[in-house]
């Protein structure tokens, strides 16, 4: 029997510490895993006993690429827990910040981590020296989300300016107006990277996913909604844990999340983009008709086209939203702890990201549970692998091994998130 | 006449949020300036690419929690000339030091269904605890300027210009109104190391010390005109337990404070 293992040691280009094992035995492909090692942290075990003002700043350290996903699920959880909400130009406030995150996260991932496979480089900087002009134009419209970030929250990893129930200081209209210029050039630059993707060659792979993803009203969907699905899930943030349920494998430290009785499901630019096209600005969805998308994609191998297209929409609506904002009366809604739960669901650049936390009558947190998109994209990642490898065996194995990373690559997958936060019903039998 | 060899740049992660190294990643304007005054020789956030060592630069990011990783630092400082730490968990262990307090095994059964698929250690400790370090850089995050500065200096064989005196002296540079005078508002300013530019109070809150003890602390002092603000013993000890709960002088005054 012919058996060939394919192993990646250290995955490249992702954010954390991951391994890939995949073996086929007589040209078919028997397994593939997503082996998780990065060591765990814990936070949902020392969040318990800690203050609910702490946790915006506590989860931020989560990760270094996401902290506003984080942030801000936090804080919608808070919120929901000691039954106010946050609404008008702080809601604004929050989604352009959001806005600026998801600009500096997709173009990041686009330009340095998933680009390079598409043109044979090993990295962003090798491109560079063949193409000056196209990096320089991808970190100056990362630099432009990563400026809205520092404006808004003070800096761009792990912002200071976020607090349960707003801000503590709203920044000034004129500050937001200048700032407005630049990202008007980081829009075209944005569009012109939409172009540039489009021109890649991607391999004609798509799977029949069950996309999940929050729905918001008229909105493209980021900090607000209800979780919905293509199979005709419709359900509050509250329900999220009686329809997902998540398990805990010997090979990772991240767990593995699965809608109850259906199995693996799908988050991230992909999902949201196919529920919410219609939600999309007119500018994004004309340049994703130009791009040869339609209004739902099944090619992961694309969600590298779908980010660029996020990262145009995220520039154009942050202009929206700073042509309408108008500097509010305080910077943040007046709280008083209460014992509760609550539940908070946004959607970070690579999925949806849920947050409950249980709250003592004096404020103290009682129980955390944090699920991160990665781990609940883990097992389609893995599906992923399965499904699309057998086709390029002819590969050698350096080849067939990169290909197998530029397939873990399309999920931007952070395994600095999916790892330690993923928290189960234990399992004492 | 060969060109003159760039000095090799290595990047490290440890248990951390990958943050520190964005860091590098975040200098937009600077990025391919270091690129072409260093070989980026390891750094897997960045480059499949891997040059074998030795290093000249090793920038090490996160805390020691793992035997593995025990390990594996031995291994990356003998293969660094120089060695920098650069953020609070090489620093200082990190947040995920708070199990330092606290019970690893009840940690891991809160978190994980199969507890006996976890290796981890009972600690998370800084690099310093490990193996020689050359220079330690502050912050969760570090400040990227002062990184491309430690950098720069490693380059050149000097020391890195990197103030080790408290946010209050940030504050009063920017002119910042002082939040815990004016407001009453608890700040760790006067304890706190240098390098973010009086952020906090910049935005109308208090500082909470992310970038770690500046040198001689007088927190004892602070946290008696913490109490006169009003702010309850657990309060205390809980500003002092955070990102850099593990650095002597903020572990000590928390332990002042309850177990």
């Amino acid at each position: 029997m012919a058996t060939r293992t394919i192993k990646v040691d250290y995955l490249a280009r992702v954010e954390g510490e991951g391994a890939l094992k995949v073996t086929v035995r007589d040209g078919q492909v028997r397994a593939a895993e997503l082996r998780i090692f990065e060591p765990p942290r814990f936070f949902e075990a020392f969040l318990r006993g800690r203050a609910y003002t702490e946790v915006p700043d506590i989860t931020a350290r989560i990760c270094g690429i996401c902290p506003v996903a984080y942030q801000t699920s936090s804080c919608r959880a808070m919120e929901d827990a000691l039954g106010v909400s946050v609404e008008g130009q702080l809601r604004a406030l929050r989604r352009m910040l959001y806005c600026g995150e998801w600009i500096e996260s997709h173009t990041l991932h686009v330009y340095m981590l998933h680009a390079p496979d598409f043109l044979g480089c090993e990295s962003a900087i090798e491109l560079a020296r063949e193409h000056p002009d196209i990096v320089q134009r991808g970190l100056q419209l990362k630099k432009a989300g990563n400026d809205l970030m520092v404006l808004i929250g003070g800096r761009e990893v792990h912002p200071i300016n976020v607090r349960v129930g707003g801000f503590y200081k709203a920044p000034r209209r004129r500050d937001l107006l200048a700032h407005a210029e630049h990202l008007k050039r980081a829009r075209d630059a944005a569009l012109e990277t939409v172009r540039w993707v489009a021109g890649f060659d991607f391999p004609d792979c798509t799977r029949d996913y069950e996309f999940v993803s929050l729905r918001e009203g008229a909105e493209y969907p980021i900090t607000h909604g209800r979780i919905v699905s293509n199979r005709g899930l419709d359900i509050k943030v509250g329900a999220f844990d009686r329809h997902f349920e998540e398990q805990h494998v010997a090979r990772s430290n991240a767990l593995h999340a699965h809608i109850r009785a259906r199995g693996a499901y799908l988050v991230g630019p992909l999902a949201r983009y196919s529920l919410n096209f219609e939600q999309l600005s007119p500018l994004a969805r004309q340049a994703a008709q130009e791009a040869g998308l339609g209004p739902v994609c099944t090619n992961p191998y694309q969600s590298i086209l779908v980010r660029s297209i996020e990262v145009l929409y995220a520039c154009d609506e942050a202009l929206r939203l700073i042509e309408a904002y108008e500097e509010p009366d305080r910077p943040a809604v007046p709280l008083e702890p209460r014992a509760g739960t609550g539940h908070g669901c946004t959607e970070a650049p690579r999925g949806m990201l849920y947050h409950r936390y249980r709250l003592a009558a004096d404020g103290t947190i009682e129980d955390a549970c944090i699920v991160p998109p990665t781990s609940q994209n883990q097992p389609s990642i893995e599906d992923d692998l399965k499904s699309f490898i057998g086709d390029w065996l002819e590969l050698d194995d350096e080849a067939l091994r990169w290909r197998c990373e530029q397939t873990v690559r399309n999920y931007d997958p952070c395994i600095s998130c999916a790892t330690h936060f993923l928290r189960l019903e234990i399992d004492r039998g | 006449m060969a060109a003159p060899r760039r000095p090799k740049l290595a990047v490290w992660k440890f248990a951390s949020c990958d943050g520190c190294q964005l860091s590098l990643l975040d200098c937009e304007d600077e990025l391919l300036a270091v690129a072409g005054a260093v070989e980026i020789a390891y750094f897997l956030e960045a480059t499949r690419a891997e040059v074998a060592g030795p290093y000249d630069l090793s920038l090490v990011e996160g805390s020691i929690t793992t035997a593995h990783d025990a390990e594996r630092i031995q291994k990356v400082r003998r293969r660094s000339r120089r060695l920098v730490t650069i953020g609070a968990c090489a620093t200082a262990g990190g947040i995920q030091a708070l199990r330092n307090f606290k019970d690893v095994a009840e940690f891991t059964s809160v978190v994980y269904a199969r507890p006996d698929y976890i290796e981890t250690l009972r600690t998370s400790t800084p690099i310093s605890s490990h193996v020689r370090v050359d220079f330690e850089l502050h912050g969760c995050p570090i400040n990227k300027y002062q990184l491309l500065e430690v950098i720069s200096a490693f380059l050149h064989e000097r020391r890195p210009n990197v103030p080790a005196h408290s946010v209050c002296v940030e504050c009063k540079l920017k002119g910042n109104v002082c939040v815990m005078v004016a407001h009453g508002t608890p700040c760790l300013g006067p304890v706190t190391h240098a390098g973010c530019g009086a952020l906090c109070p910049s935005y109308d809150r208090g500082c909470y010390g992310c970038f770690g003890p500046m040198e001689t602390p007088d927190t004892i002092a602070l946290s008696a005109w913490l109490a006169r603000l009003g702010l309850p013993e657990r309060d205390v000890q809980r500003i002092f337990r955070t990102f850099n709960t593990w650095a002597p002088e903020f572990r000590a005054e928390s332990e002042r404070h309850g177990n």
